[in-house]
């Protein structure tokens, strides 16, 4: 609901396209992110690996410590017949970001490339911002005790590099550049995939009239959204906060009416009874 | 594949858990002992002194046990002041369409209220020691505590359930009416606590507790509705409810916590402690489904795990 505006310093706003389509599941992205941001295999330090059991994938979700995951979607209606859809999942840099609208102390913050950033030195850890992620993006780094996610190599971009995900991604699934030049590209890809039969091949978060005025990260898919574990229609979680608090205003102005009411009337009762002892008896 | 469930159940839970279910109900019992400590300064009697003594501590231990619950709950306790002042800039840090911002901000002023209230009401006794403190019972310094205190009170007791609603998880925010509720049900179990400790401490003044009786009524029919809104406002979120929470819903809070206290209220001469006791068990068992039943939904990899 705030905005703030870089004005001349705001650099030109940048993202991922990840065309799941010629994603080959090798996590590199995985690795890559984890050696640059100097992230721990996992959160208790790799002394309890937690494995899927259903799935080759075992990185299992996004977390504090796990800021690209490879999503496995495996479709295997028969032993020998299906297709695997692999997904490289990450923040999505949400035009408007709920994270970022509900986080009390400020720590999340919009940068000037249009990324949003949790600072880990202002995060207390309260984790308003993972209940209001629309994706499950957010998680307590175990490490730090705060809320963290992708930067979209915050520190890497600032020097004109490219993030350490795309970079390392052998087959381009995952590409950085300016919004308008990715959209363009995805817009392409889209049609061809199309023309090459595939029809259920779109766009998702491209559309910055969509959910979140658009995802800075938006992604190529083949299936439903919620086939990739998508929601198809992410919310603002402020889209509650007039009703819920209107409906709780009144719900407290009735409280106070009827508890003073009842509470006058009771008392009202009392002075009309001490009245009537008092008055002197007719008999 | 999964193609129906709302956008909530594809999120994180933030592992809001027993601390917060605790402070939920704490806070909204000491939410709610300020509204009846406050109606009873403006509107009561000399009779009405000992209950508006208990209320008001009430709301003064539950203040100070809801920001101990609170702080500790932070992944990162030592920061809990970066939700008053901003770290870097020092400025004061406040998110009017942040719940959890403004929550903060209630509680503090709470505390205050719910100190002076404390304060006052131990004037009462014509101690040498609090003998300045006197103005506070004096106009207008009593009606500024007293409407203060309510407008507090409810606030906190009401902030919560919005708080819920303004984030993107199941059950909380597929609904606007959680607010509604708790605030409900802060009063109810607020009225319950406060029979229960002058009923322990002594201080039965039949009217009093006639008008607890009447207001809790009132309460608990206006909480059942309440519920009811919410649980028909959840659409497709309410199949998060299908399940051991859901029952716990049905037999614990609204049977054991609104329907049997209300049978019990209405026999002429009830036990006081028996519909309290329940009001209590139901106002926490509430604010456990709720919180509970939504925590354990999560999406791992592609699958959606309830
Ligand atoms: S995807 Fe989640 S964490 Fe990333 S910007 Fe959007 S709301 Fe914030
Ligand atoms: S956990 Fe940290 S980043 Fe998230 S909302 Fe709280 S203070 Fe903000």
């Amino acid at each position: 609901m705030s905005s703030v505006t870089y004005g001349a310093d705001a650099k030109p706003r940048v993202g991922f396209f990840t065309d799941t389509t010629v994603c080959i599941g090798c996590k590199a992205c995985e690795v890559a992110c984890k050696e640059w941001n100097q992230l721990p295999a996992r959160g208790d330090g790799g002394a309890h690996l937690e494995m899927s059991g259903q799935s080759y994938d075992n990185t299992l979700r996004l977390s504090g410590e796990t800021w690209r995951h490879v999503k496995f979607v495996e479709q295997f209606p028969q032993p020998y017949e299906g297709r695997w859809l692999m997904m490289s999942d990450v923040c999505k840099h949400c035009v408007q970001a709920p994270c970022l609208e509900v986080c009390p102390t400020g720590a999340i913050i919009r940068t000037e490339f249009d990324t949003v950033v949790i600072q880990s030195d202002t995060c207390n850890g309260c984790r308003d911002c993972i209940g209001a992620c629309p994706f499950g993006v957010i998680d307590i780094n175990h490490v730090s005790n705060t809320a963290q996610k992708c930067t979209l190599c915050y520190d890497r971009i600032s020097v004109g590099l490219e993030p350490a995900c795309s970079k390392a991604c052998p087959t381009d699934s995952i590409q950085f550049g300016p919004i308008s030049e990715l959209r363009e590209r995805a817009a392409a890809r889209v049609v061809q995939l199309r023309e090459q039969g595939e029809s259920r091949a779109h766009l998702y978060g491209a559309d910055p009239k969509g959910p979140l005025g658009g995802l800075n990260s938006f992604f190529l898919l083949v299936d439903e959204p919620e086939v990739y574990g998508l929601p198809r229609e992410p919310k603002m979680p402020s889209r509650n906060l007039a009703p819920g608090s209107l409906l709780s205003t009144f719900g407290a102005i009735v409280m106070a009416f009827v508890g003073g009411l009842t509470l006058r009337a009771s008392r009202m009762r009392d002075v009309a009874r001490a009245r009537r002892e008092d008055a002197p008896r007719a008999d | 594949m999964q193609t129906d469930l709302p956008a909530t159940f594809f999120t994180a839970p933030p592992g809001f858990g027993w601390l917060i279910i605790l402070y939920f109900f704490i806070g909204g019992i000491a939410g709610g002992a300020l509204l009846l400590a406050g109606l009873l300064r403006l509107f009561g009697t000399a009779a009405d002194r000992p209950y508006i003594r208990i209320a008001s501590f009430v709301a003064l231990v539950g203040a100070a046990i809801s920001g101990i619950l609170l702080i500790v709950d932070l992944s990162a306790p030592l920061r809990f002041w970066h939700m008053v002042i901003q770290n870097h800039t020092g400025r004061l840090m406040f998110k009017w369409w942040s719940p959890m911002s403004v929550g903060v901000w209630i509680l503090l002023l709470f505390g205050f209220f719910s100190l002076v209230a404390a304060l006052e009401s131990l004037t009462m006794d014509d101690r040498p020691l609090l003998r300045g403190l006197r103005f506070l019972a004096r106009a207008p310094f009593d009606a500024i505590g007293a409407i203060g205190g309510i407008i507090c009170g409810l606030a906190l007791a009401g902030y919560t359930g919005v708080l819920l609603a303004v984030t993107n998880r199941p059950l909380w925010a597929d609904s606007s009416w959680l607010g509604i509720v708790f605030l409900f049900s802060a009063v109810s179990t607020a009225m319950a606590t406060l029979l229960l400790l002058s009923h322990w401490r002594r201080v039965d003044s039949a009217n009093t507790n006639d008008w607890l009786a009447r207001f809790d009524n009132v309460t608990l029919v206006l909480e059942f509705f309440a519920i009811v809104f919410f649980l028909l406002s959840l659409g497709g979120a309410a199949r998060a409810l299908l399940n051991a929470w859901g029952v716990v819903l049905v037999l614990g809070v609204i049977v054991v916590g609104i329907i049997l206290p209300l049978v019990i209220q209405r026999r002429p001469s009830h036990s006081v402690v028996l519909p309290a006791v329940l009001v209590l068990a139901g106002g926490f068992m509430l604010r456990m489904v709720i919180m509970l039943s939504s925590e354990q939904i999560h999406v791992s990899g592609v699958q959606v795990f309830r």
